[in-house]
């Protein structure tokens, strides 16, 4: 049975596909399916409850918080998708040279990445933050670099078996250079592993990214960040509870939907693995 | 024994260099003047000259690097410049709270994660399973500020059961510590399943059935104790995601701890105790890690101790 109609079976992470499917096209149709400008004001309006002219209601502004969770979605699948690219080139870079070219190149890179290893989750990308400064850009970069240790290692761990694999080793016998050698034989072989874990990475990247812009240190007003718009909540939670819980509903569902699709493919990619963790 | 973990504790100083070194580096690449950023435009020539040469900033970025990292030997972290008090009196304010917060989340995530996972995993394919399963993939997509806050609609607003935030009781860590726990809860009950699920089918839990061993004692002491393991493992790393998360948390529930200390160090540029702040977590992260791997020992005694 193909990778797909394996991972088609699964109907888990259909769901999952569909509501990234659903995702993107609101990220790219925004402005036609939005109902309002999501930076609109409406002062009388402002914390309407869902239903009648706001169907998920208005926040603290008066602004449609359906339009600005549609917006949201741009932000959250630009940022993510952006970080993940920044993640996944910089580990395959680092990944490769370590895991191919060993030595102290490899022992200087392995310390380095167990450094940056050793910071709890979401501290390395605040101290980043923190020295860069607020910003969607800044908040991409941090998010990246934040994966860029992991995604070194898991290179690092596939380049050094497949360094050592019979085919690889022929290549080099007949003459491959190795550059050849890298995109040829070795490179096709670390990606779809690689590919799963951009999946689940992108989910924690959404997670990051609002979890940034919650604290203030990410995304700023009065662009339309999930996060953001959680965090304007907080301050009317008792008089208008929707208005921090409906942002965060997006966000779950956007994690969720990319944590689905990712579990799939692992067990479509490797059957080996399926039904563990 | 000894020996190992004097071993482990000297391998864990150059990592914890390596950290301060990072932290001082983002802050030495921030563009323009960082004493500037710190004081505002309006800062008189007098105080921005003081506080440069109390940072030392004069100095090659090496040097400072070198002399702070001598300060810290010697137990001096700095002065905050916010606060106008040493950092090493702010972070010992605040982390009794942290470490209790996060205590509590990680023995709630533990005993929550462990006993799901371990039913699902005796019941598979079942009603349990299933419910549990669904669960942990929720659990592990919900923001954790925003579990937090609805947690504060239903049960302090709607409910007025608990307190909305603050420290001082135990009805007040309630809420924090179940927010804070709930995505280690989904990865524990995942990862115990799958473990007993693998142990499980091992030929030794076949014999031990086959020759009359009750269930529980099955599980208990054949499949529980190989499956903690990678439990164990997973428990050391969801350490770091637990503090990484207590920041946040501590922001939704105005609890006062170290993650509280270091947004505000952030919102305020106080660089010294952001440094201090990112190195205690570290240092309490890694000495986890190594109590982690000092009760595999415990665990299996297959596991020598040459590490």
């Amino acid at each position: 049975m193909t990778a797909w109609r394996r991972f088609t079976r699964n109907r888990l992470a259909v769901v999952g596909l569909a509501l990234i499917v659903v995702l993107a096209l609101s990220a790219v149709l925004a402005p036609w399916l939005a109902p309002y400008d999501p930076t609109r004001q409406s002062l009388v309006e402002k914390r309407s409850k869902p239903g009648g002219k706001y169907w998920l209601g208005a926040d603290e502004f008066g602004r449609d918080i359906l339009s600005r969770v549609i917006y949201g979605s741009r932000v959250a699948l630009l940022v993510g998708v952006l970080s993940v690219l920044i993640a996944l080139a910089g580990g395959l870079v680092l990944g490769t040279m370590s895991g191919f070219f060993g030595g102290w190149l490899d022992a200087v890179l392995m310390r380095g990445i167990e450094i940056l290893l050793a910071f709890p989750y979401l501290l390395l990308a605040l101290a980043i933050v923190a020295a860069m400064g607020t910003g969607a850009l800044n908040t991409t970069i941090a998010v990246g670099v934040w994966g860029i240790p992991t995604v070194t290692r898991m290179v690092r761990g596939s380049v050094l078996a497949l360094r050592e694999t019979e085919y690889v080793g022929a290549a080099r016998a007949l003459g491959a250079a190795t550059p050849a050698l890298l995109r040829r034989h070795i490179l096709p072989n670390v990606i779809p592993g690689l590919v799963v874990y951009a999946t689940l990475f992108m989910a924690n990247a959404i997670l990051l990214e609002a979890a940034l812009s919650f604290l203030g240190l990410g995304v700023q007003p009065p662009t339309a960040s999930w996060g953001l718009m959680v965090s304007t909540g907080r301050d009317v939670l008792l008089v208008a509870p929707h208005v921090a819980t409906v942002p965060g509903i997006a966000i779950m569902v956007a994690v969720l939907a990319f944590n689905l699709v990712g579990d799939g493919l692992r067990d479509a990619l490797d059957p080996r693995m399926r039904g563990s963790a | 024994m000894l020996t190992f973990v004097v071993r482990r504790l000297l391998l864990a100083v150059p990592v914890l260099l390596g950290v301060v070194f990072v932290v001082m580096l983002t802050v030495d690449l921030l563009p323009g003047d960082a004493v500037t950023l710190m004081l505002g435009e309006h800062a008189t020539q007098d105080a921005v000259a003081k506080l440069r040469d109390h940072l030392g900033l004069d100095k090659p970025f090496l040097v400072r690097y070198l002399e702070y990292v001598g300060r810290v030997a010697r137990g001096d972290l700095g002065r905050s410049i916010q606060q106008n008090r040493p950092v090493a009196a702010e972070l010992a304010d605040a982390w009794p709270a942290t470490l209790q917060l996060t205590v509590a989340a990680l023995v709630l995530a533990a005993v929550a994660g462990i006993v799901a996972g371990v039913a699902s995993a005796v019941w598979p394919n079942s009603f349990f399973d299933a419910l549990a399963r669904l669960g942990s993939l929720f659990g592990l997509s919900m923001p954790i500020f925003w579990t937090g806050l609805v947690l504060i609609v239903v049960f302090s607003l709607w409910l007025n059961w608990l307190p909305v935030g603050g420290a001082g009781s135990l009805t007040h860590l309630v809420l924090p510590a179940v927010t804070l726990a709930l995505p280690s809860v989904a990865m524990i009950s995942r990862m115990t399943r799958a473990a007993v699920l693998d142990v499980l089918r091992e030929d030794y839990v076949r014999t031990a059935r086959a020759k009359g061993v009750g269930e529980f004692w099955v599980l208990g002491r054949h499949a529980l104790r190989n499956a903690f393991i990678p439990i164990l493992t997973l428990l050391g790393l969801q350490s770091g995601q637990l503090m990484g998360g207590a920041v946040l948390t501590e922001t939704v529930f105005a609890w006062p701890g170290l993650g509280r200390l270091m947004v505000k160090a952030i919102f305020a540029r106080d660089y010294i105790l952001l440094q201090g702040a990112v190195l205690v977590f570290a240092l309490a992260f890694v000495v986890i890690n190594l109590l982690v791997d000092l009760s595999y020992g415990l665990l299996d005694p297959r596991i020598g101790r040459q590490g």
